[in-house]
């Protein structure tokens, strides 16, 4: 491959199909994609993830994660919650359709915090939910990692992945291939679109 | 990293005594979790699926023909009247939404304390949690006869109707459907985030078209990436905070429906906690009841290990001690609380058998005095059986413990309900309640929903939580040798 069909690597190749998508590496314990991980953090790159069949400990430092933002979500679905809760009995109780019964008030804080304590979990949890989807980018029913047999076969099952998109700034074919190399990984490939 | 000393100190086991038993046995390696949990939804249903699904179906069927009874013709064909007119329906209500309660603690409380062991049995309890809530609301919606009221003018949710007139949020009654729904849903969440690294495996397994599109889609493209990882875990333990506080709401909110009222042997502050404790006891009596045969039908004694169901019996323990505790107290409070209703409903109503205590306390024999006896003797007695670990390490032993929970849970409710309601202040007030044989069918038709909803559970989904099952192997450690560690690096 000469230096100008890596300038402009859309035209020589086929178009769409075949085109690279990211590189993968194929570890066969949580060790040694563990320390993998480790090394490509250290060297630069942002655009690649981990991929194992259940949460690695300490993963997360190892990719240089920072503390998942799902609780502000929680957060704005509690508060979102009891809001609601309280108002909402307020209004129907004591504005739409004022009825005394028993001589007790027409509202009072104290009656209406079970059905707004139950709200605020309620709206909380659809509040976490609805963070993890937004956060991961979920639902995507397409991803071109799927089509990789060994991935397939192995991401959720007994093996561990590390991707490298293309689309990272400081990946090269050869670079990141010896990258990952370095790390031990038997089985390296390139993953299409 | 690599030029870590080859001294670096050896970390060293606790004593041999002290080593705890692997949660999953034998060594199996995470290919092999795999297969053996997804191996029983992949594939041609079990011998005993078929029989067991078609006497479930049916009894679902029977169920289904009652309430249309019912509804056809009028709450009537419920035995059901003045003096007791809550009976068999609320019964069954509080008696479901209980079973409920020990998915939620497996699944959150047990999460938030880091019992590693509920790995193995938070899928099928939260499926069981789900299940017997379906079962429980039945009961609360066709009991008023025309269910339909129940949306349209809105006695349930809140919802503006042609009078203008909104529910009564003063109300215990209404308290508990917010209560129970939210329970539901937020159990139905719960349930669903955790399936979903399972669905991406079933995915990846299936086989068919047909089953790799619809895995797929509610896998929602799940790829285990440790970004994902990142934030659903962090999710799942806001969750599990989020279900706990719940939890122990919702069983307390169920005791106000009767706390709250003016009723002797109901206006008790004891309530609450007694709740909790016991809907967390019927509970994990049912989880051993589905998982007990499950455990072998399936061969996944080397995931269910003896030593869970070592610790689930512990948990019977604690709270029937709980339980015990609070029925005794109940009784001496009411003698101590000096309310001369409240004691005479205690004597007369529940304890006076005609044997001993009846005579003892000069009383007639109270008319359901068995029903308050086999309470007594299913929660109280059965679970201390479980001090000796030698009754706890045998099945056939555990399961039949847990059907007299099971037994003793459900009267416990028959117990607050009937008793309570057939004799209270007035002598001319007084009646007695059996029930109809349409009672009697909608009860045992809604277990044959339950297990109706349990086997379609077990013949599509993964039925333990396989990636949480993973990860608490020794495999999984990347500071254990068996995950890759070599000797002093980390």
């Amino acid at each position: 491959m000469n230096t100008a069909s890596q300038s402009q690597p859309e035209t020589s190749i086929s178009p769409t199909v075949g085109r690279p998508f990211a590189i993968l590496a194929q570890y066969e314990n949580p060790a040694d994609a563990m320390h993998a991980a480790e090394q490509v953090r250290d060297a630069g790159y942002k655009i690649w993830d981990v991929h194992s069949p259940f949460p690695v400990h300490g993963m997360d430092e190892a990719m240089g994660l920072k503390n998942s933002p799902v609780g502000y979500f929680t957060f704005l679905g509690g508060v979102a919650g009891f809001t609601i809760g309280m108002t909402m009995i307020w209004w129907m109780g004591a504005v739409d359709y004022p009825i005394v019964v028993g001589g007790k008030p027409l509202f009072s804080p104290l009656f209406a915090f079970p059905v707004s304590y139950e709200l605020t979990i309620l709206l909380a949890a659809f509040g976490s939910v609805f963070g993890i989807f937004f956060l991961n980018r979920l639902p995507k029913w397409y991803n071109p990692l799927f089509k990789n047999r060994r991935f397939e076969l192995g991401a959720n099952n007994d093996k561990f992945f590390i991707a490298i998109e293309t689309a990272d700034p400081r990946y090269s074919e050869t670079e990141t291939r010896k990258l990952l190399e370095s790390t031990g990984s038997k089985h390296i490939e390139l993953v299409e679109e | 990293m690599a030029s870590v000393a080859p001294t670096a100190p050896k970390v060293q086991g606790p004593p041999a005594e002290l080593e705890r038993e692997p949660l999953v046995l034998n060594n199996r390696p995470l290919s092999w979790i795999s297969d053996q949990i997804a191996g029983i939804a992949e594939g041609k249903a079990a011998k005993w699926w078929w029989p067991a699904f078609i006497v479930s179906a049916g009894g679902t069927l029977m169920m289904a023909t009652m309430i249309a009874y019912l509804i056809s013709t009028g709450i009537g064909v419920w035995g059901l009247n003045q003096p007791v007119a809550w009976a068999w329906d609320i019964t069954n209500f509080v008696f479901w939404i209980g079973i409920g309660h020990a998915g939620t603690l497996i699944s959150a409380v047990l999460f938030l304390l880091r019992q590693k062991w509920r790995t193995s049995i938070n899928r099928s309890a939260e499926a069981m949690t789900l299940f017997a809530v379906v079962c429980a609301g039945i009961f609360p919606v066709v009991h008023t006869g025309r269910v339909w009221f129940a949306l349209y003018p809105g006695y349930l949710i809140p919802f503006p109707n042609s009078n203008g007139i909104w529910p009564q949020f003063r109300s215990p009654l209404l308290w508990d459907v917010f209560a129970v729904s939210t329970y539901g849903t937020v159990s139905l969440l719960f349930w669903y985030v955790g399936l979903i690294p399972d669905l991406g495996l079933m995915r990846d397994r299936a086989k068919t078209k047909v089953k790799k599109f619809f895995y797929g889609l509610f896998a929602f493209g799940w790829s285990g990436a440790n970004r994902h990882w990142s934030n659903y875990e962090k999710a799942y333990l806001i969750l599990a905070g989020l279900a706990t506080p719940l939890v122990l709401s919702v069983h307390s909110i169920v005791s106000f429906d009767f706390a709250v009222s003016q009723l002797p042997g109901w206006h008790t502050t004891i309530f609450p906690p007694y709740f909790v404790a016991g809907a967390i006891f019927s509970g994990f009596g049912m989880v051993l009841t589905l998982l007990i045969p499950l455990r072998s039908l399936c061969k996944l004694e080397d995931i269910i290990t003896k030593r869970h169901i070592d610790l689930m019996c512990k948990v019977i323990l604690g709270t029937g001690s709980m339980v015990g505790y609070a029925y005794i107290m109940e009784f001496f409070i009411a003698w101590y609380g000096g309310n001369p209703y409240e004691l005479d409903l205690f004597i007369r109503n529940r304890v006076a058998d005609p044997f001993i205590f009846g005579p003892l306390f000069h009383v007639d024999p109270a008319p359901y005095w068995w029903a308050y006896w086999t309470m007594m003797i299913c929660n109280v007695f059965t679970p201390h059986l479980f001090w000796f670990k030698k009754l706890r390490s045998s099945m056939i032993f555990v399961w039949i413990i847990s059907i007299f929970v099971n037994i003793g849970m459900w009267f416990e409710r028959f117990n607050i309900i009937v008793t309570s309601l057939h004799r209270d202040f007035m002598p001319s007030n007084w009646g007695m309640f059996s029930p109809t044989w349409v009672d009697i069918l909608t009860f045992v038709g809604s277990f044959a929903l339950f297990m109706t909803l349990f086997l379609l559970f077990m013949k599509f989904l993964p039925v333990i939580a396989i990636s949480e099952v993973k990860g608490v192997t020794p495999q999984a450690d990347p500071h254990h040798p068996l995950g890759g560690a070599k000797g002093g690096q980390h």
